[in-house]
């Protein structure tokens, strides 16, 4: 087991939004969170990557406690997060956006006297051509499409190459063949690592999951495979059916 | 370091640094003592200026206190000068025999009879230069790290800088007894017994100015050319994504701030030495701001841009002020207001669009160019005292 989140719960203002939630990923696995609006999803991922302070709970990734943890602690420890929307360094090009993600020399000093080598160099080579990108390598990265944003932001995963992942909705706003390559994509980026991902795109859930979470109301719902989870009927009522 | 200036490069073009460095070895030549006297003024304020560019172009915090760091620089230097000329001075000895130890003027003059043991130090020319390059960097960085690991920043730093600034230069007023006061430390004539009001001395110093503002500018360069640069630029513009790359932004913009506290101080202490002056109206909160407008002038992003704003400000100022003594304060804030207004990119970004137009263009490569230029300009206003780019 590579994460284990147990009683997990977290209030904003008295209105408790994750409560008492249990989740366990085992090593490899991919598994999907899906969930209406407002149940949670996100801010478990929040959690997860020390962006937000749960009130109570525990998050274990392998042997290390994440909770008392920020940002760029849980990252080196080698979690990795996408956001919903593409965030990526616009004022840099694509190839100093996949060079600053590569996990090596992350201080000051280290940095500064930081230096591409040629395993570097063909490192970021391959990530470029896998994430479409190769021949935009010098280009900044405010002036790609939207989808290419997506993709560059794999890619900066990829160099990242982190133990889980956590993607938040790596498929929306994108246009159906975006969609289509970003699918062929992610299964590359996601094969044989930890991934929790969340979507809201049924088709694609059911395309990539191994287990799936609904949430609801800041609690599991129900966990199973695709079939048995839209087979149960709290599900079909909160969710599904409507 | 890591890439090399691509073609995009607008931290140092080549042409403008050559055209700077042949007229800066020119002037004392071509220029009066006096005249000479004042552009190595004016090149002393060149290096907050070319500090600002790091720390608020490119790092994105505007910082409105440099003038403790520049103040920092000068009163270090100045209290060296000052301790060498008080052991010389004849009624400096008559009194010290008095006084039992050679006490600067000031502190005779107001009755205090042993020198404070934070003095002491600056008696040796060693402890003086480590003081100038150490002390104002250090305490730049731990103050920049304290608020930005409690993720203080934007405006509210900005505003703390101001204030730092301010009660320095209120501090130095009040405590006159220790610091010279609102007269400042002055009054001093050798360095090592080298007499520095010597017009050959003089035109030493300026050559030492020139050839530290160059090298400074060039390893200001290398800073924004390492990835430690890109990283404050990921930074400037996301600064919560870079977290998620594994890096604590705090550090990296604690040292872009110790990095322009430690122009800042150099440049001061170099005005000390060739002015004769450490002055609480150096610190405090107008010339801290008028750093800033040197660098705006100069146009942020432009590292050479901010030598140019330093020179082209002052110089407007000693204009304005020789041939319209009565409204010259008025024609520079006209000035500045103009900049702001038409050159938000400054006169790096005037002299990158002139020389777009005089380039033959290249038609593939150059087809995007001026599409680039206007969505810059609307990305990056530059507002005088305004907050910083989340």
């Amino acid at each position: 087991m590579i994460l284990s989140v147990e009683d997990l719960t977290v209030a904003f203002d008295g209105f408790t939004v994750v409560d008492g939630l249990a989740l366990s990923v085992e090593e490899g696995e991919l598994r999907c969170v899906i969930g209406p609006n407002g149940a949670g999803k996100t801010t478990l991922l929040d959690m997860i990557c020390g962006k937000t302070r749960p009130s109570r709970g525990s998050i274990k990734f392998k042997t290390h406690e994440l909770t008392e943890l920020i940002e760029y602690e849980v990252t080196r420890l080698g979690v990795g997060r996408k956001f919903q929307t593409p965030s990526t360094y616009e004022d840099l090009t694509v190839l100093e956006n996949l060079e600053i993600s590569y996990p090596e020399k992350r201080g000051v000093v280290g940095s500064l006297f930081f230096t591409r080598d040629a395993a570097l160099r063909d490192k970021i080579d391959e990530v470029a051509h896998r994430i479409f990108l190769a021949d935009h390598l010098d280009e900044k990265a405010g002036r790609l499409s939207h989808g290419q944003k997506q993709w560059l932001e794999l890619g900066m995963l990829l160099m990242q190459d982190p133990e889980l992942l956590l993607l938040d909705e790596p498929v929306a706003g994108m246009s159906p063949r975006e969609r289509e390559r970003t699918a062929e994509l992610l299964s590359g980026v996601t094969a044989g690592r930890s991934t929790i991902v969340i979507e809201h795109d049924m088709a694609f859930v059911r395309m990539i999951a191994h287990t799936v979470t609904v949430m609801h109301q800041g609690r599991v719902l129900a966990e199973g495979s695709m079939d048995e989870v839209q087979a149960d009927p709290r599900v079909i009522e909160v969710y599904l059916g409507e | 370091m890591a890439s090399g200036p691509g073609p995009h490069d607008r931290t140092l073009p080549l042409a403008g640094l050559l055209a700077l460095t042949g007229a800066l070895v020119a002037v004392p030549f071509a220029l009066d003592p006096f005249r000479q006297q004042l552009a190595a003024k004016y090149l002393c304020f060149a290096f907050p200026a070319v500090g600002l560019v790091l720390v608020w172009g490119y790092g994105g915090i505007l910082s409105l206190g440099q003038g403790l760091y520049f103040g920092m620089g000068s009163y270090f230097m100045a209290m060296f000068l000052k301790l060498e000329a008080a052991a010389q001075s004849n009624t400096g000895s008559a009194l010290s025999q008095f006084y039992g130890s050679s006490l600067p003027d000031f502190m005779v003059w107001n009755s205090v009879e042993v020198l404070p043991w934070w003095w002491r130090p600056f008696h040796s020319l060693a402890f003086t230069i480590v003081a100038i390059l150490v002390i104002p960097p250090l305490f730049a960085f731990l103050l920049a790290y304290a608020n930005f690991r409690k993720r203080v920043g934007g405006v509210y730093f900005s505003i703390i800088t101001l204030a730092l600034a301010a009660m320095a230069s209120i501090v130095i007023i009040g405590q006159q007894g220790y610091t010279g006061g609102v007269n400042g430390i002055t009054d001093f004539k050798t360095f090592l017994g080298v007499d520095i009001l010597s017009d050959r001395i003089k035109s030493v110093l300026y050559f030492i100015t020139v050839v530290t503002l160059i090298a400074v500018v060039l390893g200001a360069r290398l800073i924004l050319a390492s990835r430690t640069g890109k990283i404050l630029v990921a930074i400037r513009d996301r600064e919560d994504r870079v977290r998620f790359s594994g890096y604590n932004p705090a550090t990296f913009k604690a040292f872009a701030f110790a990095a322009a506290a430690l122009l800042a101080a150099l440049g001061g202490a170099l005005f000390a030495l060739q002015e004769g002056l450490a002055s609480p109206s150096l610190t405090g909160i107008v010339p801290s701001i008028e750093m800033v407008i040197y660098a705006a002038v100069g146009g942020r992003l432009s590292l050479i841009g901010a030598v140019y704003g330093t020179l082209v400000v002052f110089s407007a100022k000693t204009f304005f002020s020789e041939n319209f003594p009565e409204i010259w304060l008025y024609l520079l804030g006209a000035l500045f207001i103009l900049v702001v207004l038409f050159l938000p990119t400054g006169l790096a970004g005037l002299a990158e669009r002139v020389g777009s137009v005089l380039r033959p263009r290249r038609p593939a490569v150059r087809a995007a160019a001026p599409v680039r230029a206007v969505a810059e300009e609307v990305d990056t206003p530059v507002e005088v005292g305004s907050a910083p780019p989340a």
